[in-house]
C-alpha cells in the first residue's frame, strides 16, 4: 500500500450501512452551535453516490415545504453521527437526477421487495 | 532550530480536520535530514547548517564529496542544502533533523520546487493571454498573441515582450501554506494546498518569512 492510500484508509469510517441510490436515508448530522452540540436529522432519498475512498460523497434529496432540498455529505465525515436506511428503493439508475423534474406522486420510488432488484 | 528541511513530494489527497472540514493537502516526505556541515558566526560570519537528504550510493559520488560528508559519517546524499539556524541552535555535524523538530501544526511554510516542464507553450498558457474570439470573423488566429509592437518607430521589439516559449521546469516557491498535520513516526508533513513539481520531486520547505498567515485557523468559521 502506498503512502497516500494508507493515509486515506485511516480516514475511513467503519460499520457504514450499505445503501445505494434510491434508498431512503435518515442522516444524523452533528451541528455545533457555539459551545453546544446537537444532532439534526436530514431525511430523504439518496440520489447519488460519487467518488471513492475517503473522498466518497452521497447526496440526499427531500422536499421541504414544497421546495426541493439537496444536501451532499462526505460519507466519512466526522460531522455525520450515523446513517439509518429506512427504505430500499427499486431504481434502474445510479444517479436519480430525473427526480428533480418530478413532484408529488410521480416522485415516489417503488420500494424494493424480495427479488425485485 | 533549523529554519527549514528538505523533502520529497509524495502526492495529494484530502483529510478531515478535527472540526470535520475536508481540506486538500499535499503529503511531503520531509527528512530525516543529517547535518553535514555547521557554519558558525565565529568562523563563517553567519550561522547556518548544511543538511543532507536521501542517501546516495558511495560509488556515484566523487572523492571530494566523500570527503565533505565524511565527518557526518552517514554516507553521501542526493541533495545538500544550507539552512539558516537560530542563535540558540545546538546542532552538531552528524546529527539528524526530523520534521517534528522543525514544524508544528498550524505553522505557515514556504515550499520551493521545480515545476513540471510544459515544453514550448503558447502565449495563452504561458502568459494567460486571452486569445481571440472564437467567432465573429476570427481567421486562424484563435490562440495568437496579437501585435508585438509598432512600425518604424521604435523599429524593434522591446526586450521582455511576452511571447511563446519554454514553460515550466523552473524553480517556483509557493508561500504561506498551512501545516495541517505532522507525522513524526513516518516523517510526513501535510501542507494545505498544492506545491510545485511532480510527485517524487525534491522540495525545500522553509518557515514562512514575513507576516504570518491571515487567520491561521482556516476553517474556523462555518458550522
Amino acid at each position: 500500500m502506498n503512502v497516500i492510500e494508507g493515509i486515506e484508509a485511516q480516514q475511513l469510517k467503519e460499520n457504514q450501512p450499505e445503501f445505494r441510490s434510491g434508498d431512503t436515508l435518515r442522516v444524523h448530522v452533528r451541528i455545533i452551535e457555539g459551545e453546544k452540540e446537537r444532532i439534526q436529522v436530514f431525511e430523504g432519498v439518496c440520489i447519488r453516490r460519487s467518488g471513492g475512498s475517503n473522498r466518497e460523497t452521497f447526496t440526499v434529496r427531500k422536499t421541504s415545504y414544497g421546495v426541493g432540498v439537496e444536501r451532499t455529505f462526505p460519507l466519512h465525515s466526522p460531522r455525520i453521527d450515523k446513517i439509518d436506511v429506512t427504505a430500499r428503493g427499486r431504481v434502474r439508475r445510479a444517479k436519480l437526477y430525473y427526480l428533480r423534474e418530478l413532484s408529488g406522486k410521480a416522485a415516489r420510488i417503488q420500494e424494493e421487495t424480495a427479488g425485485s432488484r | 532550530m533549523v529554519t527549514g528541511i528538505i523533502g520529497k513530494k509524495v502526492g495529494m489527497t484530502q483529510v478531515f480536520t478535527g472540526e470535520g472540514d475536508l481540506v486538500p493537502v499535499t503529503v511531503i516526505q520531509a527528512g530525516p535530514c543529517t547535518v553535514v556541515q555547521a557554519k558558525t558566526p565565529a568562523r563563517d560570519r553567519y550561522a547556518a547548517v548544511q543538511l543532507g537528504f536521501a542517501p546516495q550510493k558511495e560509488s556515484r559520488v566523487g572523492k571530494a564529496m566523500r570527503g565533505h560528508v565524511a565527518k557526518a559519517s552517514k554516507g553521501p546524499f542526493r541533495v545538500l542544502r544550507e539552512f539558516k539556524v537560530g542563535a540558540d541552535a545546538q546542532l552538531e555535524v552528524g546529527q539528524d533533523v526530523r520534521v517534528g523538530d522543525v514544524f508544528a501544526v498550524g505553522d505557515a511554510v514556504d515550499v520551493s520546487g521545480v515545476s513540471k516542464g510544459r515544453g514550448t507553450a503558447g502565449v495563452m498558457k504561458r502568459h494567460k493571454f486571452s486569445g481571440f474570439p472564437g467567432s465573429h470573423g476570427t481567421h486562424e488566429t484563435f490562440r495568437h498573441g496579437g501585435s508585438i509592437g509598432n512600425r518604424s518607430y521604435p523599429g524593434r521589439v522591446f526586450k521582455g515582450k511576452r511571447m511563446a516559449g519554454r514553460l515550466g521546469n523552473e524553480r517556483v516557491t509557493v508561500e504561506n501554506l498551512q501545516v495541517v498535520e505532522v507525522r513524526t513516526d513516518q516523517d510526513l508533513l501535510f501542507v494545505r494546498g498544492a506545491i510545485p513539481g511532480a510527485c517524487g520531486g525534491t522540495v525545500i520547505i522553509h518557515k514562512h518569512h514575513g507576516s504570518p498567515r491571515r487567520a491561521a485557523g482556516a476553517g474556523a468559521a462555518n458550522g
